[in-house]
């Protein structure tokens, strides 16, 4: 790209900030009542992680990967890509974390979530509490129609968020594979946000950052929580 | 951005002769202003429509009939160009639909571009581009941001030759690649070159527009409202009294005035999807245009805003 400096984050917005929120709806009333799904699925992998059932690494994976794959072709491929032709190689990606997910998840049962506690637990839950519950409610807190609400499970940014909550438990160095595609989604979103001026860019960077904080180094927790799996 | 003064300098030196139509002492005229392709003769209306994000809206079933209410009233207002590019998504999905729809296809003069860094897709993308188009073929295909020149404009020379394409063009935005433009208005036979120019944005008044004149090249005039940041600036601030002595109603329609006025200016083409707008636009190619001393004061007005 020549005079790359010249270029502002709007240079890159394909679309206007009305007919992004009209695809959400119309992505909302063609594909209802799977929002509830997503909302029973958020709320299980919330329970699951706070509760000691088992087998629940590979559940957890397991519902994750459904959602991301369901984002890739419902929302990525099959609507988004009407209006920006970048949503093509972003449903390619949705499926690889499902794919990753799967394979690293629920075939190979590598995933060991750290026994969270304390402020790491109150983080990640709280996380995923606002990311299932929460983030639907930020449609009518800025002003928009109930029907452009963005649900856990079938919509990409709240599904990205407590992704990272989630995944940023997992214990070893394999938590950063499968973080990479969450993350990297909260920046695109949080970018595109900023680019349409809605202000819920904020909030997707910052419960984006927050949710990465059990995956930071902390005091040797990773050895803390080894027996407990 | 240049100073009054040296606005003041350039305008000078492009004359009173530049001025299409003095402000004073003429009454409003009902026909739309035209200006010719310099290459061909062919009549232009200097007022089109852009289609950036605007005409992108997915398959939104009344997005889409509101876009095709807007070139609807385009045309009927006697607007011609439309210009798109596969870069904007779905907006050329949106203007085929809307101009089938409305029986358009043949009364337009449809604007496309190539953007493709592979020389060998430019002729299946124009062509992808015009079975979205609807049409029979385009009037104008352009490189679109100078990408992959070398390659793609022989083959749009070969297409012009071949009677698939009625004129080539290339195209910049933002005041990007101005030296490289340039050079390629001095050494390629192309009929359109496309630029930013507005009264804040006026870097192509030193340059690229008297060369355009010089070598019989049409100019189309991208972000005339810098996205409407423009228009929202100048909002703040009550129209002027002499906004009258032009025919104009709004900042919008100064603005365009102020734009098309300049005579190496071919066609401005604001983009929109709401119908009141483009009726405003419209109304900017009919009437009496500002001289240089009225162009002067809108520099002045903008430069405050």
């Amino acid at each position: 790209m020549s005079e790359w400096w010249t270029y502002r984050l709007t240079s890159f917005l394909l679309f206007s900030p009305r007919t992004y929120y009209r695809l959400i709806e119309l992505y909302n009333v063609a594909i209802w009542p799977a929002q509830l799904a997503g909302i029973a699925i958020g709320l299980a992998i919330l329970g699951l992680l706070i509760g000691k059932r088992r087998h629940r690494e590979r559940i957890i994976a397991g519902l994750l990967a459904v959602c991301w794959l369901w984002i890739a072709l419902a929302f990525h491929y099959q609507r988004y890509a009407q209006i920006n032709w970048a949503a093509t190689g972003f449903a390619v990606a949705f499926g690889c974390e499902a794919l990753l997910l799967v394979v690293v998840g629920v075939l190979a049962n590598r995933l060991a979530f750290q026994t969270a506690t304390g402020g790491v637990a109150w983080i990640a839950t709280s996380i995923i509490a606002v990311a299932v519950v929460g983030y639907p409610l930020l449609a009518a807190l800025t002003g928009r129609p109930w029907m452009t609400a963005e649900i856990f499970g079938v919509a990409a940014d709240p599904t990205a968020i407590a992704s990272v909550a989630v995944l940023a438990l997992v214990r070893g160095r394999i938590r950063w594979l499968l973080l990479i595609m969450p993350v990297l989604w909260c920046a695109m979103a949080a970018a595109t946000l900023w680019a349409m001026g809605a202000p819920e860019g904020w909030v997707v960077l910052a419960a984006g950052l927050l949710a990465l904080c059990p995956a930071l180094p902390g005091p040797r927790r990773d050895a803390m929580n080894a027996s407990q799996r | 951005m240049p100073s009054r003064r040296r606005a003041l300098r350039m305008l000078a030196a492009a004359g009173a002769c530049a001025v299409l139509r003095p402000a004073t002492g003429l009454a409003q005229s009902r026909t739309v202003l035209t200006r010719p392709i310099p290459s061909s003769g062919e009549a232009l209306p200097v007022v089109g429509l852009g289609s950036w994000i605007t005409f992108n809206v997915g398959d939104d079933p009344v997005a889409r009939d509101a876009c095709t209410d807007v070139m609807r009233h385009f045309v009927a207002a006697g607007g011609r160009m439309i210009d798109s590019s596969p870069m904007y998504a779905s907006s050329q999905d949106v203007i085929g639909d809307g101009l089938h729809k409305a029986a358009l296809t043949e009364r337009i003069f449809s604007a496309d571009k190539v953007w493709t860094s592979s020389g060998a897709r430019g002729r299946e993308q124009i062509e992808r581009s015009r079975q979205k188009w609807q049409v029979r073929r385009f009037d104008l295909v352009q490189v679109h941001n100078l990408l992959a020149w070398q390659e793609h404009l022989p083959t749009l020379f070969a297409m012009k030759a071949a009677g698939q394409v009625r004129y080539v063009g290339i195209t910049t935005s933002e005041g990007r690649r101005h030296r490289d433009i340039e050079q390629l208005m001095r050494s390629q036979s192309i009929d359109f070159v496309q630029v930013t120019y507005n009264p804040v944005d006026r870097e192509v008044e030193e340059r690229i527009l008297p060369l355009a004149r010089d070598r019989g090249i049409a100019v189309i005039v991208n972000r005339p409202f810098r996205q409407g940041a423009l228009l929202r600036a100048l909002a703040r601030q009550p129209l002027p009294p002499w906004a009258a002595d032009i025919d104009c109603a709004s900042w919008a329609q100064i603005v365009l005035k102020f734009i098309v006025s300049n005579p190496a200016v071919t066609c401005a083409i604001p983009a929109t999807s709401n119908v009141a707008h483009v009726r405003e636009n419209m109304n900017a190619a009919y009437g009496r245009m500002p001289d240089a001393a009225l162009r002067l004061r809108i520099v002045a007005a903008t430069e405050r805003a």
